[in-house]
């Protein structure tokens, strides 16, 4: 990938070089050094957040036996993993139209499909909350499907703005996709949906998984949107940790948010592995 | 394999093909405008042609790829219609082999054989036979990433291939390769197409590529075919100055149809030459430089055409010699195997040009 790039040996001499490494330093400590705090604090054995009074598990002990964070961890990975399946299959089918096919009112859809990563949060739930309360009844007729019911309003605005971020990392993938490979598939006798899932599919995974991964991440951080359209006893984690702070900081939620950050590095991680296990294939170019 | 059923029928019958592209503020673009072609069963035959001349979008609309706007597509007589691409009996070889990077070479050749759902065993049998047919045996179990380009080359013919289709479409598939190996995988082309015996419909822009080895050529320019000949015949007689130009040098000498067989050259000169143009259109007589001699002033056979000239260049390329000739109303270019120092004629020299009647051509345009 970063084939023909060189990268220089001579480094720089004297005081820039200090001044370099001084400046390292200081961007390190500012991006880690509140998240060791974070962490060391959720260790510690005091009510009060600020005055360390020694090392205990009791926090970790209180959230796993809270009954309140349990459901709300409950909702917010049943919110995630149905509003990711659904955006992702949402989005790639919409990067797959706007990358592939040319048809009237594509420019509009373009524009429009990328509104949710453009326009601000709160926007974005006064829209939603003003479009559940107007409109909820109108899809009674479908069965199983309740959108009084704040898990499915949860799920479908969720889904409304990772369409957006799924299709944007997949039409990335699939601009760097020879078209010609989808042709010869069809030539060598394949239909258009064995095209799509023995060439098109495998080699837009990598964008696919990483479009999934980033709506996870988004659906489990948002707190905005959940906040407005969420119902009483279906709060999601985010929402219930934006609550505890309002009755005041105790280690509790210092423990919650290290279980948060700790999922989150797990997704990154996987991320990362997956797309050096994509990067070296096509190194071997 | 349809070897005796199909032979008597033409393998790709083209009547009257238009494709119009049109962009979105409405422009019209005719990339191939009204072709009638017919491509016998078992040939070889170039689609030649400049970029942009409509060649790749004819062979894409027998793949299937493009629908035609306008006009009929047979393959071996039955109508193509708007048949997708998946369900016609042709193959193509595509310009950027477009190979599945995430299979093996094995797995791409047997891709459109596991689409048609030919049985696992004879499927691995026909796989190691197209393989071993393109000389890639040793290579089945790599990735096309870890492949030369002249390798991928092998391996898109073999994935093509292994499929016995009726008319195998190739886009240009020498043009990402070097020059020698570009003259070693013509070579193997040929052959392939002699040991398979299957239709083969070539596109390129290179004359030499086509004139090398096609049976006939089909020389397109602005979206029309102009002319469709064997290799020699485009070559000796073209019927368009385009022709006459695209392949190979050539030098042209306006002149007006005065007769069935006769020409007026613009200097006045009468050359008996035979064209089927009306009386007094324009034309011009187009000769090869080696097909021209260079004569001291006056010494030219009667028998031959001749048009009096000063030499005005004299190049020497090793194993010949081009002249450049001043004629008072033109200039020619003459290329006469080397002379030594004192045959050769000097700048300056007053010359006579002369040519075998059957070595000129009357070209329109």
């Amino acid at each position: 990938m970063s084939k023909g790039v060189a990268k220089s040996t001579a480094e720089p001499m004297g005081a820039s070089r200090w001044l370099l490494r001084g400046h390292s330093a200081a961007v390190f400590a500012f991006f880690y050094a509140p998240i060791i705090v974070l962490c060391v604090f959720s260790f510690n054995d005091s009510n009060a957040v600020g005055n360390w009074n020694g090392f205990t598990l009791d926090w970790y002990g209180d959230l796993f036996s809270n009954k309140n964070i349990k459901s709300s961890i409950w909702v917010s990975v049943k919110v995630c993993v149905f509003s990711t399946l659904i955006a992702v299959v949402l989005g790639t089918a919409a990067a797959l139209a706007l990358e592939r096919f040319r048809w009237w009112g594509q420019k509009a859809f373009d524009a429009v499909l990328y509104l949710p990563i453009i326009i601000p949060d709160v926007t974005m739930a006064v829209m939603m909350l003003v479009f559940f309360s107007e409109t909820a009844s109108w899809f009674n007729w479908i069965p199983g499907l309740n959108l009084q019911d704040g898990l499915e309003k949860l799920v479908f605005s969720h889904v409304a703005f990772n369409i957006s971020f799924v299709s944007v990392v997949v039409r990335a993938r699939l601009a760097n996709l020879d078209a010609s490979m989808e042709e010869a598939a069809s030539d060598l006798y394949a239909s258009r949906w064995q095209t799509f899932r023995r060439v098109t599919l495998p080699q837009i995974m990598p964008g696919v998984i990483g479009g999934a991964l980033m709506a996870v991440t988004i659906s489990l951080d948002d707190v905005v949107v959940s906040s407005f359209v969420s119902a009483v006893g279906g709060t999601p984690l985010s929402v219930y940790v934006f609550g505890m702070l309002r009755k005041g900081v105790t280690p509790l939620v210092n423990s919650v948010s290290v279980v948060m950050l700790a999922a989150s590095m797990a997704f990154v991680v996987a991320s990362l592995l997956i797309s050096r296990a994509s990067g070296s294939e096509s190194e071997e170019r | 394999m349809n070897e005796t059923t199909n032979g008597m029928r033409p393998a790709v019958e083209l009547a009257g093909v238009v494709k119009r592209f049109g962009d979105r503020s409405g422009t019209e673009v005719t990339a191939v405008d009204h072709v009638d072609l017919t491509i016998t069963d078992g040939e070889f035959f170039s689609l030649l042609g400049p970029s942009g001349c409509g060649k790749t979008t004819t062979l894409r609309m027998v793949a299937g790829l493009e629908l035609p706007t306008a006009g009929s597509i047979r393959i071996h007589g039955e109508e193509m219609g708007l048949r997708p691409p998946n369900k016609r009996p042709v193959n193509t070889v595509f310009q950027s082999y477009a190979l599945f990077p995430h299979m093996t070479v094995a797995a791409n050749v047997g891709f459109g054989l596991e689409m048609r759902k030919v049985p696992q065993s004879e499927r691995r049998e026909l796989v190691d036979w197209a393989i071993e047919l393109v000389e890639m045996g040793s290579m089945a179990h790599r990735k096309p990433t870890q492949l030369s380009g002249g390798q991928q080359q092998r391996v898109a013919l073999a994935r093509a291939l292994v499929n016995r289709p009726e008319v195998l479409l190739l886009d240009e598939p020498l043009g990402a390769l070097d020059l020698k190996l570009r003259h070693q995988m013509q070579h193997e082309l040929k052959n392939l197409q002699r040991e398979v015996g299957i239709t083969f419909v070539y596109v390129t822009h290179d004359q030499e590529e086509a004139v090398t080895m096609s049976d006939r050529i089909g020389v397109m320019h602005d979206g029309k075919l102009l002319q469709v000949d064997t290799p020699e015949a485009i070559y000796e007689r073209p019927t368009t100055r385009f022709v006459a130009d695209f392949i190979g040098q050539t030098n042209f000498l306006e002149a007006t149809v005065a007769g069935a067989d006769e020409v007026v050259l613009a200097n006045g000169d009468r050359l008996r030459l035979a064209s089927d143009h009306d009386a007094g259109s324009a034309v011009a007589v187009t000769v090869r430089p080696e097909r021209l001699t260079v004569h001291r002033r006056g010494e030219a056979p009667t028998d031959r055409h001749t048009v009096d000239g000063r030499v005005e260049t004299v190049t020497y390329l090793g194993n010949a010699v081009i002249y450049g000739i001043g004629v008072d109303w033109m200039h020619l270019e003459v290329r006469c195997p080397a002379t030594l120092a004192g045959d050769r004629r000097e700048v300056g020299d007053d010359i006579t040009v002369s040519f075998e009647p059957e070595h000129a051509a009357v070209v329109t345009g």
